[in-house]
């Protein structure tokens, strides 16, 4: 038998290593914004809550870089983050909400047990501006800098650890 | 029939995890007697999700046409919340708000081919279900290639040798 007879029985072996191998890997289930990078598409919702500003495109274009919390009442990891939001704004953030799927008084009741981090809430009732930066769920924060440029994207509800990471993003946001 | 086999990472929200429509088929009765619940202990539950779905998010379009184009275009393109299932298979509320957004679209005129590439421009290949050659695919379209060549070569010379 001649040796290169082998090749794709060795090719075939390789190919069931690799596929082996990944299986063995952890599922990688968070979907990164393809927008990061890009501007924020134009949008103006209403107030999400009695007492709160609506959200609009133009909100972000004043100089200042801020963080677009996509959250909802009904999101129970979006409690679990609530005191790094807190701090965030602590550490001087500003956070521009966006409840998505959301009733005022649900809104109200969520502020009034955890706080209320936000400057502004938008209610997005059909997810369109959820949609339109590339969130896949809630909660998802984006920094968002002076000229209303996405500029990172944090997936999922933000953790002790995280604090330090967006603090220094906003940072570089504002450069 | 939404299963939820491949459920997100357990600390992610109830929105990852769709109801089934047996389960929302119960709601109705359900809410009474959740809604009895609530006076009667005046606690908050956990609400799940409670706006109603998006107009068009169970709603055909009029046109059965363009309903049928709109369809095409939901069964190829990726549920963001339960990601293994067509935003027409599935059952979550961001798939609802995903097929509301698709049908109006349509409706208005829209290309398929163009909310598809909207969607791609937002979330990447990772949304669309079809296929397309790219940089890191080609190989996928080209290697079959390849193999066929190489076994009719083989079969070729061997059927000339066997004459």
């Amino acid at each position: 038998m001649r040796w290169w007879w082998w090749i794709p029985l060795m090719l075939f072996a390789g190919f069931l290593g690799v596929a082996a191998y990944q299986l063995t890997q952890p599922k990688d289930d968070f979907v990164p914004s393809a927008m990061v990078g890009k501007p924020l598409p134009a949008f103006e919702l209403p107030a999400a809550a009695d007492g709160m500003s609506g959200v609009s495109t133009a909100d972000f274009q004043d100089g200042k870089p801020r963080l677009l919390n996509i959250w909802a009442s009904w999101c129970l990891p979006c409690i679990a983050e609530a005191p790094q939001l807190e701090q965030l704004k602590q550490d001087g953030a500003e956070i521009v909400g966006i409840a998505i799927r959301d009733r005022p008084e649900d809104v109200a009741a969520f502020l009034a047990r955890h706080g209320n981090p936000y400057t502004r809430i938008g209610a997005d009732d059909l997810s369109q501006v959820q949609l339109a930066i590339g969130s896949s769920g809630v909660p998802e924060t984006f920094v968002i800098d002076g000229k209303g440029v996405i500029r990172y994207q944090h997936i999922g509800d933000i953790r002790a650890e995280h604090v330090p990471i967006l603090l220094e993003k906003l940072r570089e946001a504002g450069e | 029939m939404s299963l939820t086999l491949f459920r997100r990472h357990p600390s992610e929200s109830w929105d990852r995890s769709p109801l089934t429509p047996t389960v929302r088929r119960a709601i109705p009765a359900f809410a009474g007697m959740t809604l009895f619940l609530v006076c009667l202990f005046a606690a908050p539950l956990a609400a799940q999700q409670s706006l109603p779905p998006a107009p068009y998010a169970y709603r055909q379009l009029e046109d059965p046409a363009k309903e049928a184009e709109a369809q095409a275009l939901m069964e190829t393109l990726r549920c963001l919340t339960c990601q293994s299932q067509s935003i027409a298979d599935s059952d979550a509320a961001m798939a609802g708000d995903m097929r509301h957004q698709v049908r109006t679209r349509i409706a208005a005129g829209e290309e398929p081919e163009a909310i598809r590439a909207w969607l791609v421009e937002r979330y990447g290949d990772y949304v669309s279900y079809a296929p397309v050659v790219s940089e890191t695919t080609w190989p996928l379209f080209v290697i079959p290639l390849l193999l066929l060549v190489a076994a009719g070569a083989i079969l070729w010379r061997r059927l000339r040798r066997a004459r």
